[in-house]
């Protein structure tokens, strides 16, 4: 069986607080993440992703559990002796060293030969686009340009795994969506393992080939990004990404992996989660954009009802709209405007009878 | 407070000259001993009651005075024990006051909190309690070591150049460990962590990185134990011996015996001299690099060292 | 079993590493020498001048009045001598009115700067750090020389006197002959010149300390005032407020701090000095510094010279204990 490139097992962490109770900053915690990959963990603050990697990277102590890098167990190893390295969310380069030296810096901490080093660092900084900037000093550089440096800094120590704690937080949204492609395609180009925390859900999906959503110190889902978002598991996860539309209500009945789900009044006909059985309280979850809205009565689906639009909101790219289907059920919708699909009237539909549609598949039925 | 403000201009950037009138008073204030005592160094009277005019004696001419310090070996060996002294005790005072920053800032052992507050003490105390303390300590130690170990004549241990430094060591620590800790107060640990990620162990990412970046406020640190040490004069008072006698209470004695425009002349170059070091302090504060600074401080000094340099 | 624990901790044996030199020092010199003065100073003289080790509180009683070891004057002991609580009264006062003057003359210059054009204050500043790191012995001689019967002052006075000479006889006569009980200066008639004695006198004293001690109240006055943002002043105005309510509503209140810290600077040493009134007094202004320097050196009797230094530190602490309670401590990093 082919090795995982960071391993984490049982891992936890736990510290005294402020009152002398002890907190939980990370509860029994176990991934696998596969060479080359780029690898997201994705959470709200305090979910205990940014604990994580720390511990990946030796500046924690695990009070349980244990850190492989490539199978070989870490302990307590400390950061200057681990094969990993770190991209700082405040970038830390050192105030008082050109940007050359700092790059080099890693190099000369492992005896690399001078003559050696300096063609390394070139090489680095034309790899992250920075040539020729070897004398500069971090203070006479953009915020972008020294989280690139920070970026070649510890690539070119050629780590066994890059660590990147919310590397592009202090950045404006522009420059942050172009970085994001840059990282990526950096990361296919050099082909080691990322590491990648963020709380950014649309930054996760974007760049990442497989995501770890955790809540409150615990792995909430593990999967491929279409995964986490077609397939939320539960309840968290299913509002942390994206957006979802939530209706309580009762399982019926459950047929295989479909479930019949009554909420208000309504019935509905949904993926069902293992273990479900009847008379369930659950929640249906429906992305607004697997919500069909039409004039007439749908014939194709058992998951059809007329209702009547509450809100109607232009977005440019989209219309969104609220539509009650019940008293107590109302749902989002988010229609593209492309022109002529769709309802056509877009001044002031407010008032007007639609019917809602979606397939089966595209809901699930959730229990937490 | 009604005379600072004219009623009439409303609250603005504007000052109201009264103001500017008062300010100028006190600078006026400030300054004018200085001017007299520099002016007095010129008395070509001996006796330096009266300004009788400018001295014009010797090859000197009227810097007469300034020439016969250069001669007086008292000044010159009092000039040298201050210099020693503070030089001693700053360089001592400055690395112990960083290490007590740094573990007062980042690290948490039982007897933290009786650190603190001792640090505070010096600076709550009239000096003078402080010298006291000090003397009866020597004394009461001195008595009891030369009478335990039989010491007699030139072995006797007695107060001298030593306690003085040691004593002079004691008030700057808290003022040093104070500057240093207000410096590492906004210190970014994440740039110890990504030396420590990129290789370096604890030791090596101390003295690369930790050490030059809190550099300045380590300097300022021993500027300001320098500045304490080199113009004290209390605790130097009850702890100095013969044979330690610093520029200070050197002039403190001549006041009491005959004043001539010696002493004037004394304290002009002493006011020079600082005058010319708070200069090159601005100078190395507001320069883009400090360490290019000093760098330049050393090119230009370079002939000096060289001149100085043993086997010439 | 609490601290035994810690100093397992690597953590915590790395701090205590670091700061053991200087634990050493500030027992050794600081904890210890305190200790030792206050078993001195319960301690007496034997005719020799050295200390006998005993436990008598008989120094403090002498401090407030009431000898029993040492003759009051001609009065063999036991008797009663108001001398020190006298000197001591005195050093509180005068260091009352030396903090309140720094107050007074200082805050002007502090605003003054403060409010001054960035380009300018750090000149105006610097002029102000220079007499403070010129030594204070030479400042305090300096002041020999302007106030002496033969000093600046005085010849100047000279140099005008004839045309003071008139105004000064129309005051005199209607004025200051009267009232001259209350007046703190010796005056005499009119005629000829004779010069202020205004050396070795509690006015001397004064000004002495003021001069020593302003720029100390001054910079931290001036770091609190520089901290007010000027849109502050603009809003007051803008609400109505004249300069004066200005003044008195935001811009004193702001400033509160650095007056705080300035008086805990000026406030514990001038409680202390013995320089200036040894110098600008003479033997006619004695205080609580000069008491415990003559103590040590002249008179020889190291458990008095004792007890009076820690009654001087406690009334120091109590006094700066209080007033921060009432007011806080504030910032007052040193600007070097």
């Amino acid at each position: 069986m082919p090795e995982f490139a960071v391993e984490l097992r049982n891992v936890s962490k736990r510290f005294p607080g402020p009152s002398g109770e002890e907190v939980s900053a990370v509860k029994n915690v176990t991934m696998q993440i596969r060479d080359g990959e780029f690898f997201s963990m994705l959470g709200p603050s305090g979910c205990g992703k940014t604990t994580s990697l720390r511990m990946i990277a030796g500046f924690e102590l695990l009070t349980e559990g244990e850190v492989y890098i490539h199978g070989k167990p870490l302990g307590q190893t400390p950061p200057f002796k681990r094969p990993v390295n770190t991209v700082f969310q405040s970038y830390a380069l050192f105030p008082h060293m050109t940007i050359g030296e700092n790059v080099a810096f890693g190099l000369e901490m492992k005896g690399v030969p001078k003559s050696e080093i300096g063609p390394r660092v070139k090489q680095a900084l034309e790899m992250v686009r920075l040539p020729g900037y070897e004398k500069r000093r971090p203070r006479q550089m953009s915020g972008g340009q020294q989280q690139r440096v920070a970026l070649a800094r510890a690539l070119v120590n050629r780590p066994e795994v890059l660590l990147l704690d919310e590397p592009l937080g202090a950045l404006d949204l522009k420059l942050r969506k172009e970085m994001q492609l840059e990282l990526k395609t950096l990361q296919r180009e050099v082909g080691i393992t990322f590491i990648y925390v963020t709380h950014d859900q649309e930054e996760a999906l974007t760049m990442s080939d497989r995501i770890a959503v955790m809540d409150h110190g615990v792995v909430k889902q593990i999967g491929l990004a279409s995964e986490i978002y077609e397939e939320p598991n539960c309840r968290f996860v299913a509002d942390f990404i994206g957006e979802t539309n939530f209706i309580e209500g009762t399982v019926r009945s459950v047929d295989g992996d479909h479930a019949e789900f009554e909420a208000g009044g309504l019935k509905f006909i949904a993926v069902a989660q293992p273990g479900l059985s009847r008379g369930t309280s659950a929640t249906l979850a429906v992305r607004p954009e697997r919500v069909r809205l039409t004039h007439t009565r749908p014939g194709d689906t058992p998951n059809a009802y007329e209702g009547e639009v509450r809100e109607s909101i232009y977005i440019g790219t989209d219309t969104r709209y609220l539509v009650l289907l019940s008293p107590t059920v109302n749902v989002r919708v988010r229609q593209q405007n492309t022109v002529p699909v769709g309802m056509p009237a877009l001044e002031g539909p407010v008032g007007v009878k639609v019917w809602a549609s979606w397939t089966p598949d595209s809901a699930r039925i959730l229990v937490e | 407070m009604a005379r600072l403000y004219d009623h009439h201009t409303p609250m603005s950037n504007r000052r109201s000259p009264w103001l500017t009138l008062v300010s100028l008073l006190v600078y006026a204030f400030l300054y004018a001993p200085i001017a007299v005592l520099m002016v007095y160094a010129f008395n070509s009277s001996r006796t330096n009651i009266v300004f009788e005019g400018l001295v014009n004696q010797g090859p000197c001419g009227p810097f007469y005075w300034f020439c016969r310090l250069s001669n007086n070996h008292e000044v010159l060996s009092a000039a040298g024990n201050t210099l020693t002294i503070a030089l001693t005790s700053t360089i001592a005072s400055t690395i112990i006051g960083t290490m007590a920053a740094l573990a007062l800032q980042r690290y948490h052992f039982p007897a933290k909190t009786f650190s603190e507050v001792s640090l505070y003490i010096p600076i709550v105390i009239p000096e003078i309690v402080m010298g006291i303390g000090i003397l009866v300590l020597f004394s009461a130690l001195f008595r009891w070591l030369n009478g335990a170990l039989s010491l007699e004549g030139d072995r006797r241990l007695a107060l001298g150049l030593g306690t003085v430094i040691v004593s002079h060591i004691a008030f700057s620590i808290p003022f040093v460990t104070l500057v240093v800790r207000a410096r590492l107060h906004g210190f970014d640990k994440a740039v110890e962590e990504a030396a420590m990620d990129l290789g370096a162990n604890e030791w090596i990412t101390f003295w690369r990185v930790t050490l030059p970046m809190i550099a300045p406020g380590v300097l300022s640190g021993a500027m300001l134990a320098f500045t304490l040490s080199l113009d004290d004069f209390v605790i130097t008072f009850f702890t100095n011996g013969p044979g330690s006698t610093t520029l200070p209470i050197y002039i403190y004695g001549l006041l009491r015996r005959i004043i001539t425009p010696e002493v004037n002349a004394l304290s002009t170059v002493w006011i020079l001299i600082v005058l010319i070091a708070l200069l090159v302090t601005q100078w190395l504060q507001n320069a883009e690099d400090p360490f290019r600074a000093v760098r330049i401080l050393a090119r230009a000094f370079s002939p000096l060292f060289q001149w100085l340099r043993p086997g010439r | 079993m609490n601290i035994l624990k810690r100093l397992r901790d690597k953590n915590s044996r790395r701090g205590l590493w670091l700061i053991s030199p200087t634990l050493l020092w500030m027992i050794g010199l600081l904890i210890i020498p305190l200790i030792l003065v206050v078993i001195t100073s319960l301690g007496q003289r034997d005719p020799d001048g050295n200390v006998i080790y005993t436990f008598s509180v008989n120094n403090y009683l002498r401090l407030i009045g009431y000898s029993f070891n040492a003759p009051c004057g001609d009065t063999p002991p036991p008797c009663f001598d108001d001398l020190y609580i006298t000197i001591l009264w005195r050093s509180l006062v005068l260091a009352f009115q030396t903090t309140v003057l720094v107050i007074l003359v200082g805050y002007p210059l502090a605003y003054y700067v403060a409010r001054a054009p960035a380009r300018w204050r750090n000149l105006l500043l610097f002029l102000i750090l220079i007499p403070l790191w010129t030594n204070f012995v030479i400042r305090v001689y300096a002041w020999i020389m302007i106030l002496r019967s033969q000093g600046v002052i005085n010849n100047l006075l000279e140099a005008v006197w004839p045309v003071i000479l008139p105004v000064y006889t129309v005051l005199y006569n209607l004025i200051l002959s009267p009232l001259s009980a209350f007046l703190p200066l010796h005056l005499s008639a009119p005629g000829a010149f004779q010069p202020l004695e205004m050396l070795y006198t509690p006015g001397a004293v004064l000004v002495g300390m003021l001069y020593e001690f302003l720029p100390f109240m001054i910079l931290p006055m001036y770091t609190s005032l520089e901290k007010i943002e000027p849109a502050l002043y603009e809003a007051a105005a803008d609400l109505g407020a004249s300069a004066a309510r200005t003044f008195w509503r935001v811009t004193l209140p702001l400033s509160a701090p650095g007056i705080v810290a300035g008086t805990i600077l000026v406030f514990i040493p001038v409680m202390g000095t013995f320089i200036v009134s040894d110098i600008l007094g003479g033997r006619q202004v004695i205080l609580v510094g000069n008491l415990i320097q003559r103590q040590f050196l002249d008179a020889r009797d190291p458990t008095f010279g004792s007890a009076a230094s820690i009654i001087l530190m406690v009334m120091t602490l109590i006094v700066t204990i209080f007033y921060t309670r009432r007011f806080g401590f504030g910032e007052e990093i040193a600007s070097a």
